[in-house]
């Protein structure tokens, strides 16, 4: 079984802040790390490879940068990784990240399972899952808190907000994993200092995998972002420290006062 | 000149940072409370190959060098003092040894394991009438056929009831002395003779286990010799340096974290409707301890540096007794500085500033007191321009 595993380089931090006068992320001092669900995703295929056996490959699209991501994953137990980095790509919506990311797995063929963290924290859209799957023409399995593999056929628990849904379905798919699935590992020490000094990470460029310019990057994306901003904090609540029943008229009187009620 | 840390070194920092802060710092306060030696923390460690970070990997380790050890001894010390003196006597000393001078067989037979952290390993050195006099010891050991026959104590011996593996300082030869007299053993637990004494109540690193032990006709076998016969003085000597190093990060450690709660604190702490680091008395505080923080990164890192490098002659020894020196007494400061800040809540049990004052203590005082590495600093020093002190 191959299983490619989907990764995304992300900004470590939940409060992502922006430059006031350009709209764009402030990179700048905040480290790097793999996107957190991203992880989940390759734990799973991880102890995919140890129960049944699985060659685990992680793909990321990024700058040569994300060089670091994929040798942390390598360092975890991935066997193979692929960085898909050329200046075509950049400027790339989650439309055109996932035609890219298609791409190459169409180059690689023979994968059995498709996984991808369910969002990233740096753009909290979980599309680039779904639409790679659509790329492909392959299921799609979203909000993945646990699943089995047999006999070709993938059967997974789908977290939704009110409960679960199970799903089974015809291999190869994609799943987008939860943070709940798992608790990634730690990677071995001695795989850290291997995954610098005695691995490769294959970079791809847009020719190597055959994309046409016109579909990735900047130019393949068809949403563009106009503005970024950060919205402005809620105003303080107030508390109303009276007794009740004059407590109970000054609330009615503050929501007229605001024409709620 | 470069003085960034490699990549795998820093992923391997964040690495060691997350598991720090995730599977060491629950227990640290427990630990030291009840004086228990964490077994489930060493398990954990072990499994991502904690235990023998300096190694090369073909003996079990890491492969990730005195720098890479160096890392680890910081970030943990900054959670917890006990958990790190655990790696330290264990990596740092007791397995060094055999690192350095075992012989093929005998890396494969005992450090492997120990690097693997399946195996838990001491270093013997001291004895109630030898500390800073390492040259004085009186444990005796006399050949018998294919075996020695040790018999003495050593006290104050870091992970000494816990060990699997000792490495045993003894003398063969009392005419010689410290040149060609004494001899290097590694001892396990299991053989005849070896027996474990009074566990010691400390003042600080009470997670941590240090015991007293005893050799009753301790049989040992020949092959079992360490360093080569009658080279034991040294075998313990160039071990010592290397521990310093790695003893000095810890230091590093304890100093920083020092330094990043009192920040944290006089940010937060209000007095006279203002942060209490608006006062310049808390600002030259916070001042003072990160210049000694930083200079302290530097001497420790370029030490380690040096010894990944293969620098290994008397400027290093040098260095490396800086270290301690040095390191050692930024950390006491740092810990005496941040409980100041701290004022009332940096006397409480119920914070960790407490601990890590108490903690930092031992560190000007084991591995070497600092009035020894001075002895150590100043004699290298005067070799330099002719001058040999006895």
């Amino acid at each position: 079984m191959k299983i490619v595993v989907l990764i995304k380089q992300v900004p470590d931090t939940n409060e992502v802040r922006l430059d006031k006068t350009t709209g764009t992320l402030i990179r700048e001092g905040v480290p790097s790390i793999i996107n957190p669900e991203d992880k989940n995703a390759l734990e799973e295929a991880l102890k995919l490879k140890e129960s049944m056996g699985a060659e685990v490959w992680v793909v990321s699209m990024g700058p040569p940068q994300a060089d670091d991501a994929l040798r942390e994953a390598l360092a975890m137990g991935a066997d193979q990784a692929v960085l898909l980095t050329d200046r075509a790509f950049a400027g790339a919506d989650t439309w055109a990240t996932a035609t890219t990311l298609g791409i190459a797995l169409k180059k690689m063929a023979d994968y059995d399972l498709v996984l991808a963290g369910r969002q990233a924290i740096d753009g909290d859209t979980a599309q680039v899952g779904p639409q790679v799957a659509e790329y492909l023409k392959i299921p799609q399995i979203t909000y993945v808190r646990e699943f089995s593999v047999e006999d070709g056929r993938v059967k997974a628990k789908r977290a939704l907000e009110d409960g679960f849904e199970e799903i089974d379905a015809q291999m190869p798919a994609l799943l987008t994993i939860t943070k709940e699935a798992n608790k990634p590992r730690f990677p071995h020490a001695a795989a850290i200092m291997t995954a610098y000094r005695g691995q490769e990470v294959s970079c791809w460029t847009a020719a190597d995998i055959g994309a046409d310019p016109e579909t990735v990057g900047l130019k393949g994306s068809p949403t563009q972002v106009k503005r970024s901003f950060t919205p402005p904090p809620k105003e303080p609540g107030q508390i109303i420290q009276r007794p009740p029943a004059d407590a109970a008229r000054d609330l009615v009187a503050i929501l007229r006062d605001k024409n709620i009620v | 000149m470069d003085f960034t840390f490699s990549k795998e070194h820093q992923l391997l920092r964040r690495m060691i940072r997350e598991f720090a802060e995730t599977e060491v710092a629950p227990v640290a306060e427990e630990i030291d409370r009840d004086e228990r030696v964490p077994f489930e923390t060493i398990r954990k460690a072990a499994k991502i190959g904690l235990m023998g970070i300096p190694f090369p990997q073909k003996y079990g380790g890491a492969g990730a060098g005195e720098i890479g050890y160096c890392i680890l001894m910081e970030e943990l010390n900054k959670i917890c003092g006990s958990t790190a003196t655990i790696v330290g006597a264990h990596t740092g000393i007791g397995a060094m040894a055999i690192y350095l001078d075992g012989t093929e067989e005998q890396k494969q037979k005992y450090l492997v394991p120990l690097a693997r952290g399946e195996k838990i390993a001491a270093f013997a050195l001291t004895e109630p009438n030898a500390g800073s006099d390492a040259a004085a010891i009186q444990t005796r050991a006399v050949r018998d056929g294919d075996e020695f026959v040790l018999n003495g104590s050593k006290v104050w011996i870091t992970n000494g009831d816990i060990a699997d593996v000792v490495s045993v300082l003894a003398v063969t030869d009392p005419a010689l002395g410290a040149r060609g007299g004494v001899t290097a053993f590694i001892v396990e637990k299991e053989f005849p003779g070896f027996v474990v004494g009074r566990k010691e109540e400390k003042l600080g690193i009470r997670g941590s286990s240090t015991a007293e032990l005893f050799f009753e006709d301790c049989r040992v076998p020949a092959e079992n010799v360490l360093g080569g016969f009658g080279l034991g003085f040294l075998t313990f000597m160039k071990t010592l340096d290397v521990g310093r190093i790695s003893l000095a990060a810890g230091c590093l450690g304890a100093a920083d974290k020092a330094l990043e709660m009192s920040m944290e604190f006089a940010k937060s702490r209000y007095q006279f409707g203002a942060p209490i680091a608006a006062k310049q008395a808390i600002q030259w505080m916070i001042a003072d301890m990160a210049i000694e923080v930083e200079a302290l990164r530097s001497l420790v890192y370029r030490t380690a540096w040096m010894l990944d490098e293969g620098q290994t002659g008397r400027e290093f020894s040098t260095m490396a007794a800086m270290c301690k020196v040095y390191g050692s007494e930024v950390a006491c400061r740092a810990a005496d500085t941040a409980v100041q800040v701290h004022g009332g809540m940096g006397y409480m049990k119920k914070y960790p500033i407490e601990r890590m004052y108490r903690d930092a203590r031992i560190t000007r005082i084991f591995e070497g007191t600092n009035e020894i590495q001075r002895e150590i600093i100043a004699r290298n020093l005067f070799r330099r321009v002719g001058l040999k002190i006895r």
